[in-house]
Parts: structure tokens; sequence; C-alpha cells
């Protein structure tokens, strides 16, 4: 269960590219676990946070509210909020000398998983807005025309950026795959527990173990270039089939 | 329309059999205890968490910080006991009801590390003062953790005690834990103090080389320390009496003492009982 028991078959070389292919070839337990529990954290985040920050964005395209200006300004700065601020934030709120303390969620994946939402919605949130908006510039007259009240063309405007919007999304699963402040923060890097790839390069780097880290950070890469790989040919299958 | 739906319905079902994945927890009993960094990255927990649980059933999950950090997570009541090194403070964390028992459990030893060329020249001094006195006289670089750990507070009594105030542009205070803080001082040429038990697990040493040890000021105090039931009523003090005994016992103290690192001994265990 410790990425400490990966260091054997990580000492026969130098090289972080080899370290990266053994741990991969050897299907690693501990990297496994530790694999999977960064997709689960940071997949979950991204469609929580896209659950809430398309239509949120898309209502923000929509509608002329007042105070309006301003959060779309609020918006676009948080998509620079350092993890470690958000981090400190959720600790401070799921802390048992916090108001939400009672859950008992601090030190825990849903903690990390919360940490993670707050990141990357306001990407989600901003960029969606962005791309609606011009949408919307376009296909105003004729959704009014149908009768179509504001809410119901939501769905529509969603569906047809959807190629555009399936970039945000990859965007903000970038965002919370990289980052390790949060997740440092809430989760406490525990062995087996709360430990993902961010975490346990940093804890590696810190023991000096420097081929191991490295060659973690592979392949967090390649992990990522998976899905992002993934999405694209799915992005351009439904893409051809539906013209 | 019919194919959107479809597609939203998957996209929900994905998300919340995520969700429920990563929400599921481990059904085994588990306390959380916040430690020091240098128990952790020198491995000795992965050696000693595993005998503990095969006699108590007990996972222990743990969240390695400076000392200074693990005291204030334990001050807000998120972690159910403390294991440290820092035994002024300890008291303190006890004296102030945050704690009701604090127990020696183990030590081991600080030591001054330097560039094998040792430009100082503190390899042969008497005492730490005078080794601490030379650096400072150099002005040779010297990296201090800067993060209120437990290293630290042992570091800056020391300077202290040597009737040296630190300063200037050869301390620099690095405000991260011990593996990086030796990291940076390998790649700075800097004099550093590490615990000796980080020291020999680390595995990026490059120049750095002991050039002093062995003073009795350069002791480092290990204690377990359990959490105030009265003030944190919500904890599992059952599950951490267990742990803080077992840590005291002779099984607990054995595993202690079984712990090397190419067959060095890191922790020399001392409860009081034992």
């Amino acid at each position: 269960m410790s990425t400490s028991g990966m260091t054997a078959s990580a000492l026969h070389s130098d090289s972080a590219l080899y370290t990266a292919l053994a741990l991969v070839i050897d299907m690693d337990p501990a990297l496994v676990d530790i694999v999977g529990l960064s997709l689960r954290v940071s997949l979950s985040a991204v469609l929580t946070a896209a659950l809430i920050g398309l239509p949120l964005g898309a209502a923000l395209a929509l509608w002329r509210l007042p105070g309006r200006g301003m959060v779309i300004v609020a918006l676009n700065a948080l998509m620079g909020l350092p993890p470690v601020v958000a981090g400190l934030g959720v600790y401070l709120l799921l802390s048992r000398a916090g108001p939400l303390g009672e859950l008992g969620l601090l030190f825990t994946p849903s903690a990390m998983i919360i940490a993670q939402v707050v990141l990357v919605l306001p990407i989600i949130a901003a960029l969606a807005r962005q791309l609606v908006e011009e949408l919307w510039g376009e296909y105003r007259e004729q959704l009014t025309s149908f009768g179509l009240s504001r809410a119901c063309a939501i769905p529509t405007l969603l569906w047809d950026a959807r190629f555009g919007l399936i970039t945000v999304v990859l965007a903000g699963f970038g965002r919370a795959s990289a980052e390790v402040g949060a997740v440092l923060i809430v989760g406490g890097n525990i062995d087996g527990v709360t430990r993902v790839m961010t975490t346990a390069i940093a804890l590696e780097t810190s023991k000096g173990n420097l081929p191991l880290a490295l060659g973690l950070g592979i392949v967090l890469l390649s992990l990522v270039a998976l899905v992002n790989g993934a999405a694209y040919v799915i992005g351009e299958a439904a893409r051809r089939r539906l013209g | 329309m019919r194919y959107r739906i479809l597609s939203l319905a998957a996209l929900g079902l994905i998300g919340s059999t995520l969700s429920a994945a990563a929400l599921a927890q481990d059904d085994a009993p588990f306390i959380t205890l916040a430690s020091t960094t240098s128990t952790e990255q020198s491995g000795l927990f992965d050696s000693i968490l595993p005998k503990f649980k095969e006699e108590s059933g007990i996972d222990v999950r743990v969240v390695a910080v400076g000392t200074g950090q693990a005291f204030e997570i334990a001050r807000r009541g998120d972690a159910d006991s403390l294991l440290v090194h820092d035994t002024a403070g300890e008291k303190r964390f006890v004296a102030e009801g945050y704690g009701s028992e604090r127990q020696n459990v183990m030590y081991n030893d600080f030591v001054i590390l330097g560039p094998d060329s040792d430009p100082a020249g503190v390899r042969g001094a008497e005492n730490v003062e005078e080794a601490l006195t030379r650096i400072a006289d150099a002005e040779a670089p010297f990296a201090s953790r800067g993060d209120d750990s437990g290293t630290n507070r042992a570091e800056l009594r020391l300077w202290e005690a040597a009737d040296i105030q630190p300063s200037g542009e050869w301390y620099r205070e690095l405000g991260s834990g011990m593996g990086p803080t030796l990291n940076t001082a390998a790649g700075m040429d800097a004099y550093v103090m590490s615990d000796r038990a980080t020291w020999v697990a680390f595995q990026n040493p490059q120049n750095l080389a002991i050039v002093f040890e062995g003073d009795e000021a350069l002791f480092n105090q290990y204690g377990s320390i359990l959490i105030s039931e009265e003030r944190f009523p919500d904890l599992k003090h059952d599950l951490a009496k267990q742990w803080h005994e077992w840590l005291l016992s002779q099984d607990g103290q054995e595993a202690i003492a079984d712990y090397r690192v190419d067959g060095q001994q890191l922790f020399f265990p001392n409860a009081d009982g034992s």
C-alpha cells in the first residue's frame, strides 16, 4: 500500500523513464491504488463542477442581471485561484472546529473532491459563459422566433457548443489532476487513503528519491494524455456521425 | 433530443458511480495520527504500523507535517493522537488542556551536515556551539527549515545557546520540510541540521556529509500525546489509547528498535515503563 514499496524495483536504475516503465509493466499494486484514487477524485470533481458550471455559465451568458459584470470578473479571477488557498479554505470549512466539522470529512477523498471542485468550477463556468454567449448572439433570433424561453434555450445552446465545451471540461480536468497544494492540505497525503499521484511525487521528492518521483510524473502525464486522447477520439467520432 | 437525454443520463450515472466509489470508506477502525515528516520520510511508520494493525486491527492514518502544524491540527480537533518531537511544546500542549497525557516514546539525534569540503572548518569542533560559531564566523551558507517544526525549534534553541542571532545572507530560511530542505542544501552547498533518521534514509545527498555529531545537546526526543477527552469528546479516544499504550509497550518498543536502514538503527525506544 505504500509508495516506499515501489522503491525496490526503482533502484535498479537511475533512469526515470526506466522507473516509469518498470512501474507500469509490473502493475505495482501501490501504483494502481494511487492512480485509481487520482482518477476517481479528479474525474468526480470535474463532473460535479461541469454539472454546476455549464448551466451556470450559460445562465450568465443569457440573462443581463445587475452585478453580472462583477460575477464574470470574479469568475475569471478565480480561474487563477492558487490551489493552496483553495485547500486552506476547504480545510477551515471541514475542520472539526469549522462550520462543517461534524461531517468528519477532513482527510478523506471527499474533502479532496470538494477542494478540486472549488478549483475547477470557475474555469468551467467562465469558459462556458464565453462560448455560450457567442453562440447566443448567432442563435438568438432563431430560437426566440420558435417561442423558446431563455431557460429552454440553455440545453440547446450547451448541446450545440458541445465540442468546444469538451475542451473546456478537459482544461478543468488538467487543473484538477495537476494540482498538489489543495489535496495535500485537505487530504493529508495519508498512505493508502488519500495519497494521489501529485502528493506521492511531492513525497518521493522530499525523500530525495528523484528517479521514482520523476517516474511517477511520467506516469501521471501519460494518464492525462490518455484521458485527453479518449475525449478527442469520442469527439471526432460524434462529429463525423452527426455531420 | 432523445440522444441528448440519454447522454446526460449516462453522464450522471458515471458521475454518481465515481463519487460513490470515491466516498466508499474502508470499514476497518482507524485513527488519524498527526505526526512529523521525519517519522514518515525515514520509513519508520511503514515498518511499525503493520505490526500494530496485526495486533489490534486498527489502521493508523498518518498525516505527516511539521511539529508546529501537527499541534495546530490537533488543537482544531482534527487528529486523534499526536507523535511529535518538541518536548517543551508538548508539555505546553498538555498544560493548556488540549492533551491529557504525554509520554516519552523514543529518541534519535540531530546531526550537522555540510559540504564534504567543509569550507567553514566545522569538523573537529569541541561541541555544537563551537560548530555553529564556526559556520556563523565564516558566514558559510546555512539552510534552516524555517517552518516552526520540531527540528526548526531545536535549531533555534541551539543558536540561542551559542549566543548567535543568525541573520544575513548566509542564513537561509527555506520554510519547507526536512527532505526538501536537504535537497536545497545539497543544491547550494549549504550547512544544514537534520534528524539522523531522515538523513540516513535520504537518497539524494550529493556532496553533503556529516560534519558534526555526538553532542548531548543534539538529543532529539519523540513523545506521544493523548488528546483531551473533555475538550474533544467526539474523537476516537479508545482507539487512540490503544495506539498510545502499544507504542509504550514492550511490543511497540521492540518494533521501533527493529527498524533499520542499511543495518543502522534509526530510533531508540526509551519509554519510561518498559
